[in-house]
């Protein structure tokens, strides 16, 4: 008898805090590089920050003043190094166009966002991964092409398009759901005045208080949008789960598991699902990042307040100090949300955690 | 009453092109015995296998006289009842323990999954039956074993781990396809030796399934040639070296020999079958 290798130790958190450590780190230096490259954009763009502060006919001492004021008379690594301490500290500047800190308008911004993504995301994935896997368990069946067309539609029809088509079916025909906007104005006022911000998140916040009727309203506002959003992640999401779920179903593990008896559900929802997952984690984050970048037509013909909406509000009026900050408020939910993804991806995965 | 009674078996693909046909009518029976089946690759020996569970994946198809297992039969048996015959009664051993095991469960899940689920055992007594059935393999950690990944054994540990799977249930009728085929030599022995072992005590019927003569006229009793999905020659193992059928011969002419002239060797003459 052969000596039989040690498998290796038992130990299985230690890794995995290692890991995070280290992602934390990549993080880090992911977003330095990002603070970087907005931080040239706004030198290189030919809008003037003094300019626009003090209009065209300052004076050259005005100008100087202001100009001292900003930090511009700096060398450049010292106002790259001031402007990484400011965004460490959550000061992304002033917005020229209203004067208040972006940082602040951001975080009223984002939640609606967050909240519209992260909702689309739970209707795609629990959609999307079923269809997937009904379509990928009869190949060439009703079921299998009904997937193929819905996800084709999804995929090849505009958003603002069925987003208009939305509103006008469930909104202004058979008024199921509420129209644009995150709450009718009187929730809104209820919303702004009497109860307590937690999330910025509307549905947290009004649960939170106990504010079920303001709960109620928001639900029939974003559900549209968030379904929207849903259906063309779901429409990705059942694409890959139906390519990753077929080429399990070929291992031979599952013959394996065949073999011993186990009914089909089994083989399907734990054998096969668990290699699914390991390469579907990926696929949920990007298309959930996807979201969280702000989707502008959506939020535009929904009259969503949320980052995307702002962003390009900020475009349009030149306003530079916002379009950056809300640059880097993508990054990080971008990097953040890889990151997370990669610490799942270990979680489910033995063969990438050593 | 023989274990396994298989007529006129035939497995057909349809594919866009047409049919296809892997198997084209193999009858054989098996009794408490160790038949081997060799072939070269593609012959039908592993569709053949296979068909005795009723795993052929569709678009295949399965057709035959008939089929019977202990007096049941297997043909017209519906998917539960086949459910309850695999892993119960016929146990199947693949090739390649690194694909043939599931790399993201951990061995312990893979071997007590069974006695879990059909057999309703605890979590400690599927436990205490696994790691047994680990040390009748001779894997001498089987608790660290338990423990471990597909991934973090070697492919000889990975082979007993499987066997170990498939005997935990005490099956009657092993289907061993290639068992030893992506093993080091000298680990294909310790296997083979394992698998001689406990098919003897356990009175077993065996299927073994493979291309190298030599093993099979070793290991087996009796031996099936196939060649393009037909059996072309049934003989003992004992006398498998003084086969007559063109093909047998063929294929032993082929095999190299310690000591034998250094001239290359002869190419399967094809003309005469």
């Amino acid at each position: 008898m052969t000596s039989i290798p040690a498998p290796p130790s038992r130990s299985r958190l230690l890794p995995l805090v290692k890991q995070i450590l280290l992602g934390l780190g990549t993080l880090a230096i992911t977003l330095l590089g990002l603070l970087l490259i907005t931080f040239i954009i706004a030198r290189v763009v030919p809008t003037d920050p003094v300019l626009s502060i003090v209009g065209e006919r300052a004076t050259e001492a005005q100008i100087a003043a202001i100009r001292e004021k900003l930090g511009l008379d700096l060398p450049m690594w010292q106002q790259f190094a001031i402007y990484v301490w400011d965004a460490m500290r959550g000061d992304l500047g002033n917005s020229i166009k209203t004067g208040a800190p972006v940082a602040s308008e951001i975080a009223r911004y984002f939640p609606a966002t967050l909240e519209l993504a992260t909702l689309g995301t739970i209707f795609g994935t629990l959609v999307g991964v079923p269809a997937g896997v009904l379509a990928a368990t009869r190949p060439g069946s009703i079921s299998d092409q009904i997937v193929r067309v819905v996800g084709l539609m999804g995929y090849s029809m505009p958003v603002f398009w069925l987003g208009l088509i939305g509103l006008l079916v469930f909104y202004g025909q058979l008024d199921w759901v509420a129209g644009p906007g995150r709450l009718d104005p009187t929730y809104d006022m209820m919303m702004e005045f009497t109860l307590t911000s937690y999330t910025g998140m509307i549905l947290i916040d009004s649960a939170l208080n106990g504010a079920w009727d303001v709960f109620g309203n928001a639900v029939s506002h974003i559900i549209l949008p968030a379904g929207l959003l849903g259906y063309v992640s779901m429409a990705y999401i059942s694409r890959m789960t139906r390519s990753f779920m077929m080429n399990e179903l070929g291992q031979e593990y599952i013959t394996t598991a065949r073999v011993k008896g186990m009914p089909e559900w089994r083989v399907i929802w734990v054998h096969a699902m668990k290699n699914v997952l390991v390469p579907l984690i990926t696929v949920i984050a990007l298309s959930y990042a996807y979201l969280l970048e702000g989707s502008v037509l959506t939020e535009t013909i929904f009259a969503w307040p949320g980052l995307g909406s702002y962003i390009t509000d900020a475009l349009f009026s030149a306003d530079m100090p916002a379009v950056l900050g809300g640059t880097v408020v993508v990054g990080v939910a971008f990097v953040t949300l890889n990151m997370a993804s990669d610490i799942l991806y270990r979680l489910v995965d033995p063969r990438a955690r050593t | 009453m023989s274990l396994l009674e298989v007529k006129n078996l035939r497995v057909t693909f349809d594919t866009e092109t047409g049919k296809v046909e892997a198997v084209r009518g193999v009858s054989f029976s098996l009794g408490h015995e160790r038949l081997g089946i060799v072939g070269e690759s593609g012959s039908g020996k592993t569709m053949t296998g296979r068909s005795v569970l009723r795993l052929i994946r569709p678009p295949g198809r399965i057709e035959a006289d008939a089929m019977t297992f202990d007096g049941q039969d297997i043909l017209h048996a519906s998917e539960r009842e086949m459910r309850a015959l695999r892993g119960k009664r016929i146990g199947m051993v693949m090739q390649d323990p690194k694909y043939s095991l599931n790399p993201v469960m951990t061995v312990g899940r893979q071997l007590t999954e069974g006695l879990r689920l059909r057999d309703g055992l605890g979590r400690a007594d599927a436990t205490a039956k696994a790691i047994a059935a680990l040390e009748a393999v001779q894997i001498r950690d089987p608790a660290r074993v338990m423990e471990a990944y597909p991934h973090e054994l070697s492919g000889g540990m990975g082979q007993r781990v499987m066997i170990a799977m498939m005997l935990i249930p005490e099956p009657e009728l092993l289907i061993a396809d290639e068992p030893t085929s992506a093993l080091d030599v000298t680990v294909q022995a310790e296997v083979l030796s394992i698998l001689d072992g406990l098919v003897r005590d356990r009175g077993m019927g065996l299927i073994f399934i493979s291309h190298d003569l030599r093993l099979v006229a070793r290991f087996c009793d009796r031996v099936l040639v196939m060649h393009k999905g037909l059996v072309v020659e049934e003989i003992a193992a004992a006398h498998l070296m003084e086969a007559k059928h063109p093909y047998t011969r063929g294929l032993l002419n082929c095999l190299p020999r310690i000591g034998g002239p250094r001239e290359p060797l002869p190419v399967l003459d094809r003309a005469g079958f």
